[in-house]
């Protein structure tokens, strides 16, 4: 699929296709290389990009994924199944793509071995008629012929050109390095692609919250989410660990993007491995840190308020603060609380707001990011928590089936709530904050960025680089005077060769126009 | 000087800017009226004798007075482009950071940018007739920019502070740039080649350079612009990996730039195949074109992604 500049009818082929086998499955080969079919592949590539861009994807928003199979009760199933909620891992994704780096591969390879002998050839001689060719000029020196063409050589070798000799004229050509950019470039490519491929199948990546205070270590179970490809061992994570010793952030006050957030930083203690000191590093957004081949990103954040929950007996069940996920820029955010400990068995369904606001429309919601104004508006719920019936449960979600709910308040800090029936207390006693980290590790990018700049520079050298010719032919006009001639041609789709055959005429010091 | 006279001096460089483009497009308007009027003498091209025999066609050559007429509209968009830099840097200093934090100074920053990529294409060559689609261009730009995108700058969200910000987009404004012009020409390309096809060239057409030049200028620069936006497109993946953990992720403005990547390759591609060249890889490049704007446009204003930042 590389560009052919030179012979572009080469790779058209027509008629029908053969009916024996192997006959038919050469054609086939053909056809695929050709340049009309990787044409229409690039194409296909291109418009089958679209979809992931207009529908939800798995990958990127999976809830909104859910939302809109819901909501198409009839399309939403049926897209579901071809793929279209995960257009960029679908087979008939991957069939385009690998389709098309297999016309590549067919086209480069052959491409390949005919750019080697050319680089190994000579320049051709010149043709009969150089005053049909570009750039012609011709003069008559009183130099001897020899002496004409010696001088022509040097400087064209002077200035890099392969030239070859005969007896009565040199040949000059340059710019092989075009063809050599654009077999690089698409060589390049494919080593993209492979690269890719081997970050995919070596590579993980997992995302955790961690509150302010507390630690991770990089061990499957600590991970909310991990996912990795199909040759990583889970067992053999790094075995890292850090701390968040402190959070900090800052969100924009003026009225121009208001609650926009200016600064979140974190500061943590990093133990590389079991046994060694600890670091202080300080992690923000677009400065990751990378710790044993893992890289561990600053991703999000949000608020984790301290409640302290007393049973009807009077004991303390809970105390420690409860991560909420935020809903909205300014931080409205849910939580649950689950306590089986607790006598009877106690839930609560939470929202948090750092500044809160509550109005006949929205409810009660939060107006901006910062803990301003902070309330915790709680739902409680006793019973069945449904904890023991195997089934696994979101740490996210209260099952309210089979429960009681005694009752909602709002509670501001240090406030506390008498639980209705005598079911225990809960307190708002303070506010934390969490951060989410992303940490991965892709053995395939270090590869993925040399080859994408390979590529870069392939491409420039294929579309920069002009391939041309120059020829200077002398006669004997006799009485000791000699005319030169020269003339060049421009192998490349575009461009003048005149200026490269007006520098040799110079360097041969014309001076009287014939 | 402080912040909010800052920020009106760079709103009175924008519109300063806009009223010089105008006069410029007045004066470009004067100056293609004029081209081809008259021709003075018949241009042959310069070939050797025996060389075989183009029949170039007349170029045409302007009045003198039209010819002054687009001088002028050039000398303006060089100031107009001058005035509108100091808006951005205005805008600059008064947010504190470079000026691409939101689509209204995207825009002024892509209106820079296809003044500037032509204005550079003016120094090597005669460009003169294309100001006219230039200065409209752009002023369209402004004015949507002025009126519709207009919004009070603010800081950057976290994951813009970084140097990748200023090499990534400046590598993808100059490229918008580039792209804009190359659709423009490609645009009059399929006029005049329909004018020379049905061999109807009357007219305004007659004012437009010969379908193949104009086809040559617009695969210049996009040979000019395409390695740039496979840059740009690298600069972007090595920024994602810094700040959000993966170097690809098919975010749709990610899948967008793929797209336009693709179909400008596809466009490079066709116009070195028997059988694609001339309409069909301009069609092609349009195409491209289109998927440009939708990326810019469509991405920031109507889709959810990362890349979101209009700030309307």
């Amino acid at each position: 699929m590389s560009i052919d500049l030179e012979t572009p009818t080469a790779r058209e082929p027509g008629g029908p296709p053969p009916l024996d086998t192997a006959g038919f499955l050469r054609w086939c080969w053909r056809q695929l290389t050709s340049m009309r079919i990787a044409l229409i592949l690039l194409f296909l590539l291109a418009i089958a990009s679209i979809p992931g861009t207009v529908l939800p994807q798995r990958g990127l928003d999976p809830i909104r994924v859910t939302d809109w199979i819901e909501g198409n009760p009839t399309w939403g199933p049926l897209l579901d199944r071809l793929g279209f909620f995960d257009v960029y891992a679908a087979p008939w994704f991957a069939a385009i793509y690998l389709l098309l780096f297999i016309s590549v591969i067919g086209c480069v390879i052959p491409r390949t071995r005919i750019h080697w002998r050319a680089m190994r050839a000579t320049p051709p001689p010149p043709p009969r008629f150089l005053d049909r060719m570009p750039g012609f000029r011709t003069w008559t020196t009183c130099a001897r012929e020899a002496e004409v063409l010696d001088k022509a050589e040097a400087d064209l070798r002077a200035r890099r050109w392969r030239v070859d000799r005969g007896p009565c004229w040199v040949a000059a050509e340059k710019g092989y390095l075009r063809e050599t950019g654009n077999l690089l470039f698409h060589a390049a490519l494919i080593a993209l692609l492979v690269s890719i491929a081997y970050g995919a199948l070596f590579g993980w990546r997992g995302n955790v919250i961690v509150r302010e205070g507390t630690g991770f270590s990089d061990t499957l179970t600590q991970y909310d989410a991990w996912g990795g490809g199909r040759l990583v061992s889970p067992d053999n994570l790094p075995p890292f660990s850090f701390t968040l010793d402190d959070f900090r952030v800052d969100f924009e006050r003026s009225a121009a993007q208001r609650g926009a957030p200016r600064m979140f930083e974190a500061d943590l203690s990093v133990r590389p491995e079991p046994g060694a000191p600890t670091e202080a590093v300080m992690v923000r957004v677009n400065e990751p840190f990378s710790v044993d081949g893992a890289k561990v990103f600053l991703v999000g954040h949000g608020y984790a308020p301290v409640l302290e929950l007393r049973d009807a007996l009077g004991r303390v069940v809970h105390q420690d603060g409860v991560v909420f996920l935020p809903q909205d820029g300014n931080f409205t955010s849910t939580g649950v609380l689950k306590s089986p400990d607790a006598t009877p068995s106690l839930g609560f369904q939470g929202l948090f707001l750092p500044t809160a606001a509550v109005d006949d429309v929205r409810g009660p919601h939060s107006i901006f990011p910062a803990p301003d104004d902070p309330a915790v508006f709680l739902s409680a719920w006793a019973g069945d928590l449904g904890l023991d019936s195997g089934v696994p449960q979101s740490v996210y979600a209260l099952k309210t089936e089979g429960m009681t709910q005694l009752g909602l308040e709002a509670l501001r800090p240090g406030q506390s709530w008498d639980l209705p029936g005598g079911n225990g207390t809960i307190a708002f006693v303070g506010l934390e904050r969490w951060a989410s980290f992303q940490i991965a590790h892709d053995p395939g990018k270090e590869p993925a960025l040399i080859s994408a700049m390979v590529a870069l520079l392939g491409l420039m050298m294929s579309l920069f680089i002009r391939r041309r010719r120059v020829w200077v032919r002398v006669a004997d006009e006799g009485a000791g005077v000699t005319l030169v001639t020269t003339a060049g041609l421009m192998r490349s789709d575009e461009g003048e060769v005149s200026e490269d055959v007006d520098a040799a005429a110079q360097a041969l010091g014309e001076r009287t126009l014939a | 000087m402080n912040a909010t006279s800052l920020a009106e001096w760079s709103n009175v460089a924008v519109y300063s800017a806009m009223f010089a483009l105008t006069a410029a497009f007045i004066a470009f308007a004067v100056g293609f009226a004029a081209r081809g009027q008259r021709v003075l003498t018949p241009q042959r091209v310069a070939v050797g004798a025996g060389a075989p025999v183009i029949e170039a066609p007349p170029a045409p050559v302007a009045y003198p007075a039209g010819q002054r007429a687009s001088h002028i509209g050039l000398a303006l968009t060089w100031l107009s482009f001058g005035v509108l830099l100091v808006g951005l840097v205005l805008r600059g200093l008064w947010a504190g950071r470079v000026p691409w934090g939101n689509m209204y100074e995207f825009s002024l920053s892509s209106a820079a940018g296809i003044l500037g990529v032509y204005l550079v294409m003016s120094l090597r060559r005669d460009v003169r007739w294309l100001g006219l689609f230039i200065t409209g261009a752009t002023l369209l730009t402004l004015g949507l920019a002025v009126t519709v995108l207009y919004t009070e700058a603010a800081q950057l969200v976290p994951a813009l502070k970084s140097w990748w910000l200023v090499i990534h987009v400046l590598a993808a404004v100059i490229c918008g740039g580039a792209f804009t012009i190359a659709a423009g020409i490609t645009l009059l390309y399929l006029w005049r080649e329909r004018a020379e096809r049905l061999d109807r060239v009357t007219g305004v057409v007659t004012k437009l350079p010969d379908a193949a030049r104009l086809d040559t200028l617009a695969y210049r620069i996009l040979i000019f612009a395409f390695p740039l936006w496979t840059f740009a497109v690298i600069a972007g993946a090595i920024w994602a990996e810094n700040a959000w953990g993966r170097y690809w992720g098919w975010d749709p403005k990610e899948t967008w730039a793929f797209i336009t990547w693709v179909t400008y390759a596809g466009y490079l591609h066709a116009r070195a195949t028997a059988g694609w060249r001339g309409r069909r890889s301009a069609y092609i490049s349009l195409l491209g074109f289109a998927s440009f704007l939708i990326n810019y446009f469509g991405v920031n204003l109507f889709v959810n992604s990362l890349h979101s930042y209009a700030g309307l």
